[in-house]
């Protein structure tokens, strides 16, 4: 919440490193991949707490999307606008189509990983740059 | 496993009605499903009340005991939350504890108070069922979660959404004499498909409405039935409940809902039946999209094909599976924390004879009922039969 100074431990970190340029994801000894803050590997049957942070591909594809005209009051100046789940590989990310008409998205396009400044509250938002079809 | 019997039902009227409380709304409906059973308030050991937003809309926490009050009933009450399905969860537990003996009278039920936030504010208040971190701050709302699986199921099956508006056309044919639904309104297919988009692919007439209304049932055990000779055709034979990551990305599919399949196949097995036995349902279709999904997963119709369900007929109050003959939540309405009891409220009564549909399933045996909550993180199926 933008008027919450008390932040989000392992998100907020997360997102800084995106905009870093060095966006992660958390992958367990068995392989699976997930998203932070997290202690415990989420895959079912897993369970294991072994999680190191591995550099997440540069681009990922996406998988669905909506274009959104009724928004929650957060969003009500933001819309309309295109959300996607991208898949990366080892993890889904959901995020915000941005810098392309949202008539434009497609299935299947290649998109990288980045952060934004929602245009309503001034809150970092996950978004998806278009790189290619 | 042990039956247990719906003594009785009641169901306010769903709409809306910003200015009623739901406590007020709650005690309604509980007063109706006491005068529809035999069974006095004095006898009841405990009250499981399912809400979601009462804190947003209301100010309200530790609603248990209020609820109870609110009812008239002097036991101790617990307030259960799973989004959209918190009923289906009070149901569930309802049922497991007058099987266990631990109580021999519940009264099981829930209600939703939401028009009064406005269209705005109830959007973000259903949006907190999703992912805080992953989902709503990235701009994800509940209609635009289950877009995002309709465009997948559309991708990876096929499928329209003049499919989808089926769905929709028949769901509100469904409510037309439903004295309690929201809307008893026929629409067509244009209607659906010329309405403004709410998000892509889903527009205005694929969504449920935002709805206040509650729902209320007295469940009996077999034992206190016996005792009593209370006169009770219709029980919950089989309950089940299902479980999936929160957040749709993390799920192992975007186009299906295997909390659904969980929780229909431990109701199947708790009920000794397969889903061949089932002849009518009533499924959570938030969205048209997702009476497709829950079809689906429950394992009425084959993955992939139920997009056209309604469409081919198979769905209609004339087809070999009516789907939805109370109007379902798109018709009926969707008053969140009542939903899940309200399908049982409306399926006990089709399946007794009482229901302003009933004629649509004379013969009808076998019921069950799908509640889910948000993108079907949490999934909760009753089958209920009745003996003729």
């Amino acid at each position: 919440m933008s008027d919450d100074p008390v932040g989000d431990a392992g998100f907020d970190d997360w997102l800084e490193a995106v905009t870093a340029g060095r966006a992660y994801y958390l992958e367990c000894e068995n392989g699976h991949g997930s998203l932070p803050p997290r202690r415990v590997c989420p895959e079912p049957g897993c369970g294991s707490t072994v999680l190191e942070e591995r550099p997440l591909p540069e681009t990922g594809e996406l998988e669905t999307y909506t274009v959104t005209t009724v928004a929650t009051p957060a969003f009500a100046d933001d819309a309309p606008y295109a959300i996607a789940i991208a898949d990366f590989g080892p993890v889904r990310i959901t995020g915000q189509v941005v810098d392309v008409d949202p008539a434009e998205v497609e299935t299947g396009q290649r998109v990288a990983l980045t952060v934004r400044t929602a245009g309503t509250t001034g809150d970092r938002v996950v978004a998806l740059e278009v790189v290619g079809d | 496993m042990t039956p247990v019997r719906v003594a009785g039902v009641g169901l306010t009227s769903f709409g809306t009605t910003p200015e009623r409380t739901s406590r007020d709304l709650f005690a309604e409906a509980a007063t109706a499903a006491f005068s529809d059973s035999d069974v006095p308030r004095s006898d009841v050991d405990a009250v499981l009340y399912g809400n979601f937003m009462g804190e947003l809309a209301e100010h309200q926490g530790h609603q248990g005991p209020l609820m109870a009050e609110a009812a008239g009933v002097a036991a101790p009450a617990t307030r259960y939350e799973a989004a959209c399905a918190s009923s289906g969860a009070a149901v569930r537990d309802a049922v497991v504890r007058l099987r266990s003996g631990v109580d021999d009278v519940v009264l099981v039920g829930g209600a939703e108070r939401m028009t009064n936030l406005g269209t705005a504010g109830a959007t973000e208040a259903l949006a907190i069922a999703a992912d805080d971190l992953w989902e709503v701050r990235a701009g994800m709302t509940f209609p635009g979660a289950y877009a995002l699986m309709a465009r997948a199921y559309f991708e990876r099956y096929g499928g329209t959404r003049e499919d989808l508006a089926h769905v929709a056309v028949k769901n509100h044919a469904n409510a037309l004499e439903n004295e309690k639904a929201q809307y008893q309104r026929e629409i067509g297919v244009a209607d659906v498909l010329e309405a403004p988009m709410v998000s892509s692919p889903l527009g205005l007439y694929d969504a449920c409405p935002i709805s206040d209304g509650a729902a209320a049932l007295v469940l009996v055990s077999e034992r206190y039935a016996d005792e009593h000779g209370l006169d009770v055709p219709v029980a919950i034979t089989g309950t089940g409940q299902g479980g999936d990551r929160l957040a749709l990305q993390d799920r192992t599919h975007l186009a299906r809902t295997p909390a659904g399949r969980e929780a229909a196949e431990a109701a199947y097995a708790d009920a000794g039946i397969g889903a061949d036995a089932v002849d009518l349902a009533e499924v959570h279709d938030c969205f048209t999209i997702a009476e497709a999904l829950a079809l689906e997963s429950v394992g009425l119709v084959p993955t992939g094909e139920a997009i056209t369900a309604a469409r081919d007929g198979l769905t209609t109050a004339t087809g070999a599976l009516p789907v939805n003959l109370s109007g379902g939540l798109k018709a009926k309405g969707h008053p969140v924390g009542a939903t899940g009891a309200s399908q049982i409220a409306e399926m006990a009564q089709l399946l007794r004879g009482d229901h302003v549909n009933s004629a649509a399933v004379p013969d009808a045996t076998v019921g069950l009922t799908h509640n889910a909550g948000g993108t079907v993180a949490s999934a909760f199926v009753h089958v209920l039969e009745v003996s003729r």
